[in-house]
């Protein structure tokens, strides 16, 4: 059984910065990560093939050539191929265009039983392209995972809602989208790592590489598209800092809510 | 006219022939679902500057209540699409209906609550229709001059905003953070159109099987509707600390809110999380304890109308977002807090 | 010339960081405090090979590189310095010289379950009256058939008491000096051997400190480790390699640090502005990226000299000497930044000073990489 996961190299938004004069990102010095929920989507996957055999893990990232880096992480996590998706007919593309970039490369692989996104990415938030990459295929979805068993050529899986979850049951093949309580992602063991950068284990396909038709890529295939940006307007409250005891602050606290008719 | 055709985009139409604002009306169980009031409140404010009626879509199995309730919230039509297959809500059966009706009525604009739900449908649909999607939208305004939809998101963790338009494909579709916008008022005079229609499912277009429905394993947490939030923080220094959060809360009848860092760190469930990567809030106040106030939090919390902090530090970014202040331990200040609260009549 | 990390070299470093990041520095406050030794830590570091980063595959290790074994070390010291000295004694000071003197049976039987991390090792030279002077050693080995007996007291033992081998130094011929010395693979269990006191620290606290016992502790004779009389050698040529972890655990405590404060002096401010715009403040913060700039060049210079069979004796020395001062300036500078706050055990740079004093006297105090590095210097 064939499993691709796909996965997206993010920078890490806990260290990004914003120029707040034009309003852009200082990618500068922002260490670049695999994307959190993709990295449940892998792990398991290499669960699975753990629990089963004749498993195959094949990673899939589309980005730049430094997203080889991302890609050789998950070699080192146990994933047996992987796959970098780099082409400048890619740049620019919006969820609808990446994951019809996506599916085209899924489709030129084949021979798939199971594809594992992460529910979105956390530079983007938009857990998108999970579900649009299904659409291309055709094939059906499960997304907001949570819990997953594998039962012959069906999956059950709980699917996390507000409050609460949906045991669903699917047919192979067949997308799932990954939350965080899948499971706990594991490290990649160091013995991996020089595994991973053993010769040419990344396999580089462009555009051409998987047929794809160059009106649906990239700035040009994308229906969207950013008009502005802009950092986020800042409050600024009343500011006022009460002084006195502990016994002092919460008395004055009490009559200021007071004046303002919240007690 | 010519100009708008000659397009080079794929997937491109005559943006002419859509006209239209629709919200999709979500429902689960027979209960609309509060996202779809605000839907109805802010696809109102839309459809008037366009000057269009605004519809309401409709899926389910045995709701009209539903559908008469839309209208009393001030929907002019409803397309109410009924069929057993639809009882729950599963991505191929929604999917289909609704781009079914798409095509055939061309909308300009399409709504849908950013819930786990809509998350599951909208990109599902966007991806058969050929349109664009602008995920969890907190603004919406419309550009008279060119028509078109600026739908403002939150991205980068809430450190950025980008504003997002879809020119050439239509309907221009977006889902909505749910609690961001002002719910439709209810009115009882109001009249509509209710188009009730059987949309064309067979078993076979459901590929996935609902087994079982659970709910209240997650504290039902409405942190979206409360009229006040307490909310605890890293300062709270352990899990018991919600102790305490929640004893204040109950003194204010109000709901307790949790910054990502206590989520993260396993000491309180994920729904009570207020934040960027948890819910949006706007309460008549909010109360944070031992938050220190990251940019992801605030992006959650700061259009509340008023906002006290509780924390040691005094340089902690919350006291610069904050109408008051207090700089101490919170274990010395809630309980003189709730004491001073019990000698007035709360 | 190339300063660059290789990619395996880079990647380690941040799979060591975010290891560290979840698993380590939560708890290193509270390890700290309770004295606790971090064994679920250890248990999650060797599953992931990070017990045996430079020893080769065949024998249980990750195949790796000493610069990516300092880049460990460093790592995990960023955030507790007891777990870092845990990795390093472990690696520098009971792996290697099983890889390096051991027969092939030793290695199967000891040096591939210490790399896996299913054994953890200690080292132990120093007696009561023999620290810096090391050739001075008490404990005498004597061979009674296919066995050895072992009697005498080792002090200051880094894993001691949570180790499953150790690498003990004794006399067998007093005639010949340092010639006498031999070195033995001593397992825990062996009859005639007891933990005796364990050290309440100052600082690595949770790390084990401890004494071993020995009282006609029986070695099987197939444990000798290199041959008789090369003791005092096989010791001197590991403490080269443990001082280059050491120097990584140094490194890592100020660079640790650094970053704490850094963070701090953006945040902080006092007379309405950060900290972070206060030139004096500035001058400090200049100097001790420097300083620590200065280490990890010499850290990694001498694990590079050993990844390629060069001298790395004086460079380990002099990375050591360095980099321990570094650690203990910069620790003292950072407290210092932080103020009243930096006092407290609310904030972890109490902590790291206290670990950073070690740092110059263990493997060898500041004074014996002078000695070590004169002695070269001036031959």
């Amino acid at each position: 059984m064939n499993i691709i996961v796909c996965l997206k190299q993010v920078p890490d938004t806990n260290e990004v910065r914003i120029d707040p004069v034009r309003g852009t990102l200082i990618r500068d010095g922002v260490p670049s990560i695999i994307n959190p929920d993709d990295k449940n989507a892998l792990e398991e996957a290499l669960k699975i093939k753990e629990e089963n055999e004749d498993i195959k893990v094949t990673v899939l990232s589309m980005g730049p050539p430094q997203a080889d880096m991302a890609l050789r992480e998950a070699l080192a996590m146990g994933a047996d191929e992987a796959i970098l998706l780099s082409d400048r007919a890619f740049s620019g593309s919006d969820t609808w265009a990446t994951s019809k970039a996506l599916a085209t490369a899924i489709d030129h692989i084949g021979n798939y039983s199971i594809i594992l996104c992460g529910r979105q990415a956390i530079d983007g938030d938009t857990a998108q392209v999970g579900p649009q990459i299904a659409e291309h295929l055709g094939i059906p979805q499960i997304t907001y995972v949570e819990e997953l068993e594998i039962i012959g050529d069906k999956v059950v899986a709980k699917r996390a809602i507000e409050d609460g979850y949906y045991v669903i049951e699917g047919k192979m093949p067949i997308l799932l989208t990954a939350i965080k309580e899948l499971n706990e992602p594991r490290y990649p063991s160091i013995r991996g790592v020089y595994k991973a950068h053993e010769g040419n284990r990344v396999k580089n396909w462009s555009a051409q590489d998987i047929k794809a038709d160059l009106s649906n890529l990239g700035l040009k295939g994308s229906p969207t598209q950013v008009n502005k940006s802009f950092t986020p307007p800042g409050r600024s409250g009343e500011g006022e800092i009460l002084s006195g005891s502990p016994k002092e602050k919460a008395g004055q606290l009490v009559l200021k809510l007071k004046g303002k008719y919240l007690i | 006219m010519e100009e708008k055709t000659k397009n080079l985009k794929a997937g491109a139409v005559n943006v002419d022939e859509y006209r239209g604002v629709w919200i999709f009306a979500e429902q689960r169980q027979g209960q609309l679902l509060n996202v779809a009031l605000e839907l109805l409140g802010e696809g109102r404010k839309i459809a008037n500057t366009l000057g269009l009626p605004l519809t309401a879509i409709l899926l389910g199995h045995e709701v009209d209540e539903i559908a008469d309730k839309l209208i009393k919230y001030g929907v002019d039509k409803v397309y109410y699409g009924d069929h057993k297959l639809l009882d729950i809500y599963n991505t191929d059966g929604y999917t289909k209906a609704i781009c079914d009706l798409i095509n055939r009525e061309k909308p300009e604009i399409m709504l849908i609550g950013a819930t786990t739900i809509g998350r599951d449908l909208g990109p599902r649909i966007s991806s058969r229709i050929h349109t664009g999607l602008t995920a969890d939208c907190t603004k919406l305004d419309i550009d008279m001059d060119n028509r078109r939809l600026m739908q403002t998101r939150p991205a980068f963790g809430g450190n950025l905003m980008a504003t997002i338009i879809c020119p050439n494909h239509r309907p221009q579709m977006a889902t909505v953070r749910p609690g961001v916008m002002e719910k439709s008022k209810y009115d009882k005079n109001r009249a509509g159109k209710i188009i009730k229609f059987t949309p064309e499912l067979e078993e076979k277009d459901i590929r996935t099987k609902v087994l079982e429905i659970v709910k209240g394993t997650k504290a039902q947490v409405q942190l979206e509707d409360a009229k006040v939030i307490v909310s605890g923080g890293r300062g709270l220094g352990s899990p018991e600390g919600f102790k305490l959060i929640e004893s204040l809360a109950d003194k204010f009848n109000a709901v307790v809110g949790a910054s990502r860092a206590t989520v993260d760190a396993g000491w309180i469930e994920q729904g009570h999380q207020v934040g960027q990567t948890g819910k949006t809030v706007r309460p008549s106040l909010y109360i944070a304890c031992g938050i220190s106030g990251a940019i992801q939090h605030l992006a959650g919390m700061q259009e509340s109308k008023v906002i006290v902090a509780i924390n040691k530090d005094p340089d902690a970014p919350i006291f610069k977002i904050a109408d008051y202040g207090i700089v101490g331990d919170l274990y010395e200040v809630i309980p003189e807090f709730m004491e001073a609260l019990d000698g007035i009549d709360v | 010339m190339d300063f660059n990390l290789t990619k395996e070299q880079q990647m380690i470093r941040r799979i060591m960081r975010d290891f560290t990041e979840k698993e380590v520095k939560p708890i290193a406050a509270d390890i700290d405090k309770t004295e606790e030794f971090p064994r679920k830590t250890v248990e999650k570091m060797s599953s992931h090979d990070m017990m045996g980063i430079s020893i080769p595959i065949e024998y249980g290790g990750a195949g790796g590189d000493e610069v990516a074994y300092a880049i460990a070390v460093e790592e995990i010291s960023r955030a507790c310095g007891a777990t870092g000295v845990i990795l390093s004694a472990h690696t520098s000071l009971a792996c290697w010289p099983i890889w390096k003197y051991g027969t092939e049976e030793q290695k199967q039987r000891y040096l591939v379950p210490l790399a896996k991390g299913t054994y953890l090792g200690a080292y132990g030279l120093t007696e009561p009256g023999a620290g810096t002077d090391a050739a001075g050693q008490q404990t005498t080995a004597v061979l009674n058939g296919d066995k050895y007996i072992l009697n005498g007291t080792k002090i200051f033992i880094t894993n001691g008491g949570q180790s499953d081998i150790y690498i003990i130094f004794a006399m067998t011929d007093r005639s010949k000096g340092t010639r006498g010395i031999s070195a033995f693979i001593v397992e825990k269990d062996s009859p005639g051997f007891s933990i005796g006191k364990i050290e309440e620290k100052m600082g690595i606290r949770a790390s084990s400190t401890a004494e071993l016992i020995f009282q006609d502790c029986i070695v099987p004779r197939e444990n000798l480790l290199g041959k008789e009389g090369e003791g005092f050698k096989i010791a001197m040529t590991t403490l080269d390699g443990g001082r280059i972890g050491i120097a990584a655990q140094a490194l890592g405590i100020a660079s640790g640090a650094l970053d704490e404060t850094i963070k701090y002096v953006k945040e902080r401010e006092q007379f309405g502005r950060p900290l972070s715009k206060f030139q004096g403040l500035q001058w400090i913060i200049a100097d001790m990226a420097t300083e620590i700039e200065a280490a990890r060049l010499l850290v990694y210079k001498a694990a590079y000299n050993k990844t390629n069979n060069l001298p790395y004796g004086k460079e380990a020395a002099m990375a050591k000497l360095f980099a321990s001062q570094c650690a203990m300036d910069v620790t003292t500078k950072c407290l210092q930044l932080f103020g009243g706050y930096g006092y407290t055990k609310d904030y972890p740079m109490e902590r790291m000073m206290r670990d950073a004093k070690i740092t110059e006297i263990y493997e060898g105090t500041s004074q014996v990489q002078q000695m070590v590095i004169s002695a070269a210097v001036l031959k």
